[in-house]
């Protein structure tokens, strides 16, 4: 049983390979072959409402132009780990030429990345990591990197003393815990005249952020920063400081993008923020499941870059291709 | 129609005395431990009691919340309970954003359509409950995730930023300030909560609320329209989501389609906390709103002293279970006396 399905696995992975070729061939010759003879890339996100998902979704639209056909889906919450494996199963089901994944939990999907393996699919794993080796690529932010860069900026801006403080998105998920971490131990080892409080979580949720950003502001009048990890966080942090009255009194570093941060950044109550790179992270990945499914080696890791952006440089080019409003 | 023998009970003055009775001591009960935390906090943070914390901080983060309890208390004095309140409110915020911004109406008439759009989801509600005889935890289930969908439909998965010549008076709704000092969301809570709680305690909705909650059998056959009060009671309540998305959309500036799961359960919580029963029948508007304040006090005082969150949730919860503990123990004295 178990042989006839790896031998029929086995056999569409030949097909695929061979109508890949085709496509290509099509491709060279002329205007493409049509959908049917594209490759089949299921996408399956953490989410699809955030704007973050939707700027991952446009760069695998303009990946694939013409070279693939892509679905794109992701559970309605980002702690609906059954939903999303759910949707990770009915992907496999299709049959698709190649698996993109981003994991809410990465062991929950062990059994089913095996199953992607024993029917021959290649996987890549995107955003976050899996603990498997299965994938045969990573491509994600270095995100603990990424909030060390957030942390050395905050220290620059308030001239490496005063108390700071941490709005972070929550404290199981990958992001969630570098992001906290990356900014801490950068602290630690580099600012050692920066007292930062206990970090607080509000699920990445503006309003409760907003709320816990004006306790903290209540209880400390003299706070030199604030650090919210991720859109909500960040979004949450500029009410709250708004709210207070406090402008231009606490330096703000965020992370991700979105309208309202732009907004804050472009009349300085943000100070600035780091960015992932969705789009390029949308691209990449395509391009590394392409390579995958043509049989290329490809690295273990595809770093997919950050960048810190702020009323200076938020009008460049690079930068305005990796925020998303 | 086999227990028709508990229907003259209900309405003796002797029993409607003792609920007012149990009602007022569970309301006293929930604020005495209202004021035991407050003291608390006070010696453990000394901004806590400082005006601008009590009413920029703890006030206004009650708001959101605390107006969603206010239209489940109703609800849940009906033995009902309804999950839709956090994912609607999000749906009404984006009806607002829609009618301001897309539709351009103008932002008072998107205010009142959004709220009177809560009442056509609570209405739903309640046809679901009363007409297709649905449990109201199924039902209200089923909408919580119809309205989740369809506010990410609605708003093309991406926050609506409510801009333009609307958004500054819109905005002001939430965070202008009146009175000065006092966030106008503030008044708008207190106006609400003293509406919601004349509406119980002084019309025949509020009548009819309890009358349900007690005994159904009983209310309908004394010739009350069961089924007609349900849809009118769901309804009334359903207005208090699309406040509460109002509220939260005019904060934020914009409507954020995802925002709201987890809501529905801090304002079920704050309603149990104030001695709401969920097996229906009793409960007030007052104890509701002590409810509420208890949550946003607890979350406010610990965050001022930065307490872990992990622990936040612990203390919370365990706030909760002592509180109807309390309510159970008493109940049952109350009974074996």
């Amino acid at each position: 049983m178990r042989r006839r399905t790896l031998l029929i696995g086995t056999a569409a992975g030949a097909v695929t390979v061979g109508l890949v070729g085709c496509s290509e061939d099509g491709e060279a010759g002329g205007d493409g072959g049509g959908d049917g003879e594209l490759p089949y890339i299921a996408i399956v996100s953490k989410g699809f409402q955030h704007q973050f998902w939707q700027a991952v979704k446009t760069g695998a639209e303009q990946g694939a132009e013409g070279k693939a056909t892509i679905t794109f889906e992701g559970p309605a919450t980002e702690t609906d780990v059954e939903e999303q494996i759910n949707m990770l199963q009915t992907a496999i089901a299709k049959s698709p030429d190649a698996i993109a994944f981003a994991a809410l939990d990465s062991r929950a999907a062990e059994g089913l990345l095996q199953q992607a393996q024993s029917q021959d699919i290649p996987v890549i794993a995107f955003d976050s990591g899996v603990d498997s080796d299965i994938p045969l690529t990573t491509v994600s932010t270095d995100n603990k990197a990424a909030a060390a860069a957030a942390a050395e900026h905050m220290a620059e801006l308030i001239g490496n003393e005063g108390t700071v403080a941490m709005v972070v998105h929550d404290q199981t998920s990958g992001s969630g815990q570098q992001r906290r971490d990356g900014f801490i131990e950068w602290m630690e080892e580099n600012a050692p005249d920066i007292e930062l409080l206990e970090p607080q979580y509000g699920d990445g949720d503006q309003n409760t952020s907003a709320n816990i950003t004006k306790s903290i502001l209540t209880s400390n009048p003299d706070l030199a920063g604030i650090y919210g990890s991720n859109e909500g966080s960040a979004i949450g942090v500029i009410k709250g400081v708004q709210e207070s009255g406090m402008e231009g009194e606490v330096v703000i570093v965020g992370f991700d993008s979105g309208q309202a941060q732009i907004d804050a950044i472009e009349s300085g109550v943000m100070a600035g923020a780091i960015t992932q790179n969705p789009v390029g992270m949308g691209e990449q990945l395509i391009e590394a499941a392409l390579k995958a499914i043509n049989g290329e080696e490809l690295e273990e890791a595809i770093d997919t870059g950050f960048f810190w952006y702020d009323a200076d440089n938020i009008d460049d080019p690079e930068i305005q291709e990796a925020i998303y409003e | 129609m086999s227990t028709p023998t508990t229907a003259p009970d209900q309405t003796t003055p002797a029993q409607g005395l003792t609920r007012h009775l149990r009602a007022g001591l569970q309301q006293l009960l929930a604020f005495a431990g209202l004021i035991v935390i407050m003291i608390v906090f006070s010696f453990a943070s000394p901004v806590f009691f400082t005006f601008g914390n009590i009413v920029g901080n703890m006030l206004f983060s009650t708001v959101v919340i605390g107006t969603l309890a206010l239209g489940t208390t109703f609800v849940i004095i009906t033995a009902g309970i309804d999950l839709s309140i956090g994912t609607g409110m999000a749906l009404c915020a984006v009806m607002a954003g829609n009618f301001i911004t897309t539709m351009g109406l103008p932002w008072q008439l998107g205010v009142v359509l959004a709220i009177a759009f809560g009442g056509v989801v609570g209405l739903v509600n309640g046809i679901l409950v009363a007409v297709a005889k649905l449990p109201p935890f199924i039902a209200t289930l089923a909408m919580m995730m119809v309205a989740e969908g369809l506010a990410l439909v609605l708003s093309n998965s991406a926050p609506i930023y409510i801009d333009g010549e609307s958004a500054g008076g819109f905005m002001n709704l939430s965070t202008g300030s009146l009175i000065p000092k006092v966030p106008n969301a503030v008044l708008v809570f207190i106006v609400v909560a003293v509406i919601a709680g004349i509406v119980l305690n002084r019309t025949i909705l509020g009548r009819y609320t309890y009358a349900l909650g007690s005994n159904e059998e009983a209310t309908a056959i004394s010739g009350v329209n069961v089924t007609k009060w349900k849809l009118i009671i769901y309804s009334f309540a359903g207005l208090f989501t699309g406040l509460a998305g109002v509220l939260i959309a005019a904060r934020l500036g914009s409507a954020q389609p995802a925002i709201g799961m987890g809501y529905e359960l801090q304002a079920i919580a704050a309603v149990v906390i104030g001695g709401t029963s969920l097996m229906g029948g009793r409960g007030s508007i007052v104890g509701t709103v002590i409810g509420a304040l208890i949550i946003s006090v607890i979350n406010n005082g610990l965050q001022l002293m930065s307490v872990p969150q992990e622990w936040q949730n612990v203390i919370l919860g365990a706030v909760i279970v002592v509180s109807v503990l309390i309510d159970t123990v008493r109940k049952r004295a109350a009974t074996t006396t």
